[in-house]
């Protein structure tokens, strides 16, 4: 091993795979190295699952430009959450009845799901980036979810009275990205609403999707959505681009 | 239907049915409690304990769960039920089969032999009321053998599946995957990927990929495309090198439908590959994977306890002669099996009542980012596992399931455990190794100069 450049007969697998191939071993054993860097992803990306969104500092900087609701589900701390994923589909009862209804082309919601740091890190900017783009659309307040899961915004949507919901939402992390953001599009939002009537664009992160592209084709979406009054297997993200790889809220 | 009830000291437990004792009996898993049947405190668990061991056996057969004329999994339960097995433990109650099954006279042939006449249900209650270390003892005394290309679950071998998962599916990551699992000792099981597309063709260049390997190193193994059986039908149908067909199964027809499945597909399936012939020290042509919570998460369970309509699986595949059927024990989430010692008792109930039930059992040691584990609880479940005489284990390089973003064993561990238990790959895949060179001569692994590793390594998957 001592000189691996040359020696990893590996090397030309490197390229096309993240796969901790080729790792060597230290008698059945992983060597130490490659046991310290698994260690270092996985506690990423536990940290992302456990770690808070400071959703009061994300509230006042988005409250700048545009107006904030800030929510939270009926799952009370992190624990119950990940147990209890009934409980982090709806929102606070008493938070819900303060919900002023409107009438709002889309709903915007972010949701801390399963990773803090991809709500930290790319939310925000996604955000914007749709907002920008649908200056001829009634934009509803921004919702901001505590413990809520993707269909949190379904009963959002439904209360602001907003005709199609996005949220944003922190997916489950793997160890080679723990911070990739998913948005979910659903149309006509209500309490119920089922997987297959959502569109889904994720691993939206550093190594994945950029920001602009995620807000090109969520907006593409939106305007798709509206149109044809439908979200879920009818509706085709066919506007170009690579495929999203497959993630588990 | 009667109510069960029994006085515990002061406190009397009543339950409404047969479905809520086992229920209620069940070791605390996440998803019995999300279901809301879950035994709310401690000592009505212990109470619903003692009422299952006092429940005869043949009650099973009298009483069933899900009923007959609305389930057809249980139609296949009960229609399938081999009475003269049934016999000898006919007269006992379910703590009776739990202490004739730890003790010296039960052996490995009575084992094999009780196995068609025990219904899933059986040995999920039986289940119920054994320790780890029951689970792991009776589990050692069976021996359920299949054949393809190799033999698995031959007493005193440990086999694996070789699991070389890519996010694209793209072929040279795939074999820089596969060819380093080979240079461990890995794949005797199976070599079987998860493809990220369902597409037909997509499928059958990955069946090309792995049969051009076989074919070129002439190794004795069989490779599996998880995707779903009508694709795999379609395969056979377009001439594709298919060894074996997949499918995810569960214990309910309803869950099944979730999964897109029938018997009558299942069944199907198998004859298509059968057809093909392509076995050559046995005609097992099933690979089939569950695990505990999939039929709760479809909303078809009929409020039945997890790890009992996982053994219903069970059922499904055995009447399928599979070649392997693992449990993906922890990949489902938290929300079913919440942390390591949840994923770590249905892990050893799984294998228990699928060795139970003559079924070739295997398991993904598994966990995701969102529950209460780590490496170290796979560590210990392997071991577990190891001493349990499982059938075979998954294993991804480095442990980390780079397109389904979750952690398995790695390669190492499997080498790990097989000279810790002294237990080879399957004597097939074994004598390769030995011709590879990959093995010295105590069965160890050989260091890579001396043997056939970098040929093996230079494959060319576009070749």
């Amino acid at each position: 091993m001592s000189n691996p450049i040359d020696l990893d007969p590996f090397a030309r697998f490197r390229t096309v795979t993240r796969a901790r191939i080729g790792l060597g071993r230290a008698g059945d054993s992983l060597p130490i190295r490659a046991v310290l860097d698994f260690q270092l992803a996985h506690a990423r990306a536990r940290d992302a699952v456990h770690g808070h969104v400071d959703f009061a500092a994300m509230a006042a900087r988005i409250g700048d430009r545009l107006p904030v609701i800030r929510l939270k589900s009926r799952a009370a701390d992190r624990s119950i959450y990940l147990a209890r994923p009934d409980l982090g589909r709806r929102v606070d009862p008493e938070m819900l009845a303060a919900v002023e209804k409107g009438n709002w082309d889309v709903a915007f919601v972010i949701a801390d799901g399963l990773s803090a740091a991809a709500v930290e890190a790319h939310a925000e900017i996604v955000l914007s980036a749709c907002v920008r783009r649908l200056g001829d659309l009634k934009v509803a307040p921004v919702a901001l979810g505590e413990q809520a899961r993707v269909a949190f915004g379904d009963e959002v949507g439904e209360a602001l009275g907003a005709r199609m919901v996005v949220v944003l939402i922190g997916e489950r992390p793997g160890l080679s990205v723990p911070d990739s953001l998913g948005a979910y599009l659903t149309f006509g939002p209500k309490v119920g609403r089922r997987d297959s009537e959502r569109n889904c664009i994720s691993n939206i992160h550093a190594d994945g999707l950029p920001h602009e592209t995620a807000a090109d084709k969520i907006v593409w979406l939106i305007r798709q959505a509206l149109r044809l009054g439908l979200t879920g297997v009818e509706l085709k993200e066919d506007m170009g681009g690579a495929p999203a790889l497959p993630v588990s809220p | 239907m009667p109510s069960y009830a029994i006085l515990l000291g002061r406190q009397r437990h009543v339950f409404d049915d047969l479905k809520a004792v086992m229920a209620a009996a069940s070791p605390e898993k996440s998803g019995d409690r999300l279901a809301g049947i879950a035994a709310e405190t401690n000592e009505r668990r212990v109470a619903a304990r003692y009422l299952l061991a006092d429940v005869p056996l043949k009650t099973f057969l009298e009483e069933p769960l899900i009923p007959y004329e609305i389930d057809e999994v249980t139609r296949l339960i009960l229609d399938d039920h081999d009475a003269a097995a049934f016999t000898p433990v006919a007269h006992m109650t379910v703590g009776q089969l739990r202490d004739w099954l730890l003790s010296y006279e039960c052996t490995t042939a009575d084992l094999s032999a009780l196995a068609p006449g025990l219904t899933p249900e059986m040995a999920a209650a039986v289940s119920k009321i054994m320790r780890n270390h029951d689970l792991i003892a009776a589990a050692a005394k069976t021996s359920v053998v299949t054949g393809f290309r190799t033999t698995i679950g031959l007493r005193g071998r440990l086999s694996s599946r070789l699991q070389p998962n890519h996010p694209t599916d793209d072929p040279e990551g795939v074999a820089g995957s596969t060819l380093d699992g080979l240079t461990y000792g890995v794949g005797d099981a199976v070599i079987g990927i998860n493809p990220a597309s369902d597409n037909l063709e997509a499928c059958v260049r990955l069946m090309e990929l792995f049969d051009r390997l076989r074919q070129r190193f002439d190794i004795p193994m069989q490779s599996c495309v998880l995707t779903h059986v009508t694709t795999s039908i379609k395969a056979v149908e377009a001439g594709a090198p298919l060894d074996l067909v997949f499918q995810s199964i569960a214990g309910t027809e309803a869950a099944n439908r979730g999964f897109g499945v029938d018997l009558k597909v299942l069944r199907e399936g198998r004859e298509a590959a059968l057809s093909l012939k392509r076995g050559t020290v046995g005609d097992n042509v099933m690979y089939l994977e569950t695990g505990q919570g999939s039929a709760l998460s479809a909303d078809a369970h009929h409020g039945v306890d997890e790890q009992t309509i996982e053994a219903r699986a069970y059922a499904v595949a055995r009447h399928l002669k599979p070649l392997i059927v693992n449990t993906v024990v922890g990949f489902i989430g938290p929300e079913y099996l919440y942390d390591a010692k949840q994923i770590i008792r249905a892990g050893l109930e799984d294998h228990f009542c699928g060795k139970l039930l003559g079924v070739p059992m295997g398991v993904d040691v598994c966990y995701t980012n969102h529950a209460e584990a780590d490496q170290d609880d796979m560590d210990n479940l392997m071991f577990l596992l190891g001493s349990a005489g499982v059938n075979f284990l998954i294993a991804v390089p480095g442990a980390d399931d780079v397109m389904l973003n979750y952690q398995s064993l790695s390669y190492h561990d499997i080498v790990s455990l097989r000279h810790s238990f002294g237990r080879p790959p399957a004597p097939e895949f074994e004598a390769w190794l030995y011709r590879m060179g990959l093995l010295d001569t105590n069965g160890r692994l050989a260091s890579q100069a001396s043997s056939d590793a970098r040929r093996l390594i230079d494959f060319r998957a576009s070749a």
